[in-house]
């Protein structure tokens, strides 16, 4: 458990100017570079999705920029967005309708909702009403996962959408482009799985929280930018200087949409975890592996049956044939991680019906977990890192929480 | 009037309300007995359950929400949950979810007081709720028992599309008709399988017959709570069978003697005798303390004309009949339309159709913490509604099954203040 530290964001870190850019891309609530890209790209339409999964080389064989929405975090101070939910409701949508109703979502040509909860589903309906002028469509990933069944169906769902954004001036889709977004998102996922590597091997390279700002920063880029910028960012850390910490190393589970505030990353960070892996941004790694690009291949079908054959194991995708929870012990085995934390965000149902799932699969492998909710506002982080901190401690200590 | 004790359910009952009791009865004393007569037994969803497949093939339905619902009228869901949540299930999450997990926990005694058998096949029609594929998922855990996931989409702009359609038959032909058929040890026979169509359509016009006569005044029907009763052979084990078909047509010459009769209906209290306020409701009831609840309409003199909940179990009146003729694309059909699964402009121009049909003077959500898939979005619903028609509406918060969330002294007070509200604009009408 022994591992080694730089300072992460030091003024001499090679890394900073490339952490600060990304930081200032998923903080910015205004949308400053999307507003950038319609400029440059006028024919070009921005298209909003909620998380957790869309296929984005499909939005961009169709010349769309891809926009992930993850509501408004911290940032915002939520007066509408309170008045459309009742109490028990989770965070994201309450912050996604205050950015919507105060303007800040008029530069989306479209909005897509992929299914992953109830909430978010009935979100679509509320867009459809509120904002009739953007394009607003639900989009219904197969949970059947046999090719012919499912895998045919998410392809048809796949050129409904096509065709809705074609409709609003989107380019008419072709093969080719397709095959070349494909070809580019699978560089861009070379280049994130290269980056969970370092992360993985040497945490001290890699923090979470700068791994998160460096994947959450390509929801408002295109895949060739957010290339440039994960191996920009991958080479800057090869020249970190290493430094003693004695870490446990988890893996975080459990927030895949509402997302934690940044410094709650960094909290679980100072409270001695490595965290070798999360879901934070599960959306550009669900699907795991390339997206075969042949030129016999339908390019259509070669996206559906990425979905279908290599989408990641979680909450909202049902698990026919597995163990539950056999990916999340897979996950810890292979990474040799001590624990896994729980973060789910509180009210939320895929994540919440599914923990005690995967703790029973944790604790069937006698591997120690902790869990704890949050919501993207929350504020108050010491509870957590003394829970954190705890749970570290009693890793070290005996290998398995007391 | 403020109710601080809970009353005696109910003074007098319909005939048809005893004959569902009874009905429902038998259902659960054939499960208690399923493994000596070698019934193979299915647990699946009331939106979107395949009722007709089931019986086709000789197998019984077990409905884990109706299990939880009975189980709250009882008093008993509050001891499952707490033994759900002791065993790690967040406050968070659908009480239905808790109340079955900790039934199950505490011996699956039934609601009926006979332990119910386990599932040799849970039937997972994902329709309208999200949290039934975790509850599945939940209960496969429990069980050690094979599962057959129906995926039925979404209807996001209130069309079935051909699409969706052809999804929904080819899961049925390929995956669940021949896991079905393996459990149950048989082939499935096409014309057996018609013959339950053409029952249940039977069944699901006569049951049209009876939402409809609530354009009545007074409307001889309570489409709530009243209606709860009604719904409840059709959306459990019934749909299909002779009993089915025999209960509605006798609930449908019940209802009509009493329009023959001028008579309001049947509440806890006994017959309605005056109808000052024609409600439609939106949302699923308390069951916890469900007549305490009808109570505070029913002696304010509030008749709910219409209710969206008791539409989860198949939309009828907007035209959905089973047909034979074309028996797996009805079947998906039904499951495509069940309330939850449309979009909420579609949820939003139903409960206008409601309101103007029925010539309803409000509105109530009862919006309930467990169920994300009625409630996001129902304070949006509220807004549009009122602007569409112009008739107020009114919000109370409760839960399905947990009774640490029905608040009966707020519910009341804001469902009085509610009533006056709307007595005040009757009268200006009238003035």
């Amino acid at each position: 458990m022994n591992t080694v530290h730089d300072t992460p964001g030091r003024s001499d870190d090679p890394a900073a100017p490339l952490l600060a850019r990304a930081q200032t891309l998923v903080t910015d609530l205004s949308l400053s570079s999307v507003h950038a890209w319609k400029t440059q790209h006028p024919d070009g339409l921005i298209v909003g999705y909620m998380p957790i999964y869309i296929p984005r080389p499909l939005l961009e064989a169709l010349g769309c920029l891809p926009v992930s929405l993850f509501g408004g975090g911290d940032q915002v101070d939520i007066i509408k967005g309170d008045s459309y939910f009742q109490s028990y409701i989770c965070h994201i949508p309450r912050s996604t309708i205050e950015l919507l109703q105060s303007h800040r979502y008029d530069v989306l040509d479209a909005v897509l909702f992929p299914s992953i909860c109830d909430v978010i589903r009935n979100l679509s309906g509320m867009w459809k009403l509120l904002h009739p002028q953007q394009l607003a469509e639900y989009v219904d990933l197969p949970q059947n996962f046999s090719p012919d069944i499912g895998g045919r169906f998410y392809r048809l769902e796949m050129q409904r959408i096509a065709s809705a954004l074609t409709s609003r001036g989107a380019r008419p889709l072709t093969d080719d482009a397709l095959r070349e977004a494909c070809a580019r998102e699978n560089v861009r996922r070379a280049a994130i799985r290269d980056m969970d590597a370092i992360r993985a091997r040497q945490p001290w390279r890699i923090a979470a929280s700068e791994a998160y700002l460096i994947i959450r920063a390509g929801g408002v880029l295109d895949t060739v930018e957010h290339t440039e910028l994960i191996r920009a960012f991958t080479a800057a850390v090869a020249e970190r200087k290493p430094r003693i910490y004695d870490n446990v190393r988890v893996i975080v589970v459990g927030s895949f949409c509402e997302q934690p505030p940044i410094d709650l990353i960094r909290t679980l960070e100072k409270a001695g975890c490595d965290i070798l892996d999360d879901d934070f941004q599960l959306g550009l790694r669900l699907i795991e592996g390339d997206i075969d690009t042949s030129p016999n291949q339908d390019p259509l079908s070669a996206l559906a049956a990425a979905f279908i054959d290599h989408g990641a194991a979680t909450a909202s995708r049902y698990i026919a044939d597995c163990e539950k929870g056999a990916a999340l012990v897979h996950k810890v085995r292979t990474l040799g991680a001590d624990g896994v934390i729980f973060a789910a965000a509180s009210f939320c149902d895929p994540a919440l019906l599914d923990q005690p799932m995967l703790e029973a699969a944790l604790d069937r492998a006698d591997i120690p977990y902790t869990a704890f909710k949050f919501s993207e506002n929350t504020g108050q982080f010491q509870v957590i890192r003394e829970q954190a901190g705890a749970f570290s401690d009693s890793v070290k200590l005996w290998g398995k929480v007391a | 009037m403020n109710l601080q004790q809970t009353e005696p359910s109910i003074t007098r009952k319909d005939d048809s309300q005893e004959k569902q009791k009874r009905m429902i009865a038998g259902h659960f004393d054939r499960l208690a007995c399923a493994q000596e007569t070698g019934q193979k037994v299915v647990y699946t969803f009331v939106p979107g359950n395949l009722t007709e497949l089931i019986g086709a093939l000789g197998m019984l339905p077990v409905l884990p929400e109706i299990n939880a619902l009975q189980s709250g009228m009882r008093g008993k869901s509050a001891g499952y949950i707490a033994e759900a949540e002791k065993a790690g299930h967040s406050e968070d999450v659908c009480t239905y979810v808790k109340c079955d997990i900790g039934m199950l926990k505490s011996g699956n005694i039934g609601p009926t007081g006979t332990r119910l058998p386990p599932p040799d096949l849970l039937l997972l029609s994902y329709t309208g709720c999200f949290t039934f594929l975790k509850w599945f998922e939940l209960l496969r855990e429990e069980y050690k028992c094979p599962v057959v996931m129906l995926h039925v989409p979404y209807q996001p702009d209130g069309h079935i599309t051909d699409e969706m359609r052809t999804y929904v038959v080819n899961q049925l032909r390929t995956e669940v008709i021949p896991t079905m058929e393996r459990i149950a040890g048989r082939t499935l026979d096409e014309d057996v399988l018609k013959q339950w169509l053409d029952r249940s359509r039977l069944a699901e016009d006569d049951l049209v017959a009876v939402w409809e006569s609530a354009r009545h005044r007074p409307s001889p029907i309570d489409g709530y709570f009243g209606g709860v009763y009604y719904i409840g052979p059709i959306f459990s084990a019934f749909r299909g069978t002779d009993a089915a078909v025999d209960y509605y047509r006798s609930l449908r010459l019940e209802i009509e003697e009493r329009i023959a009769r001028g008579e309001g209906p049947m509440t806890p209290d006994g017959p309605a005798t005056r109808e000052r306020y024609r409600l439609v409701i939106e949302g699923p009831p308390n069951w916890t303390s469900f007549h305490d609840f009808w109570r505070m309409f029913s002696r304010e003199g509030a008749t709910v004309v219409a209710s969206t909940y008791t539409r989860v179990g198949g939309l009828y009146d907007t035209g959905f009949r089973h047909d034979s003729a074309r028996p797996l694309e009805s079947l998906a059909e039904y499951c495509l339309g069940c309330y939850t699964n449309l979009g909420l402009p579609s949820r939003i121009a139903l409960l206008e159709r409601y309101i103007r049909d029925y010539q309803a003077d409000g509105f109530i959500i009862n919006s309930v913490k467990s169920c994300n898939s009625f409630s996001a979005g129902q304070l949006l619903i509220l807004r549009e509604l009122e602007r569409r028609t112009g008739v107020p509406g009114g919000f109370i918060e409760s839960d399905l099954v947990d009774p640490r969330y029905f608040g009966k002294a707020n519910i009341e007070n804001r469902l009085q203040s509610y009533l006056q509200m709307l007595d005040a604009n009757l009268q200006r009408r009238s003035a």
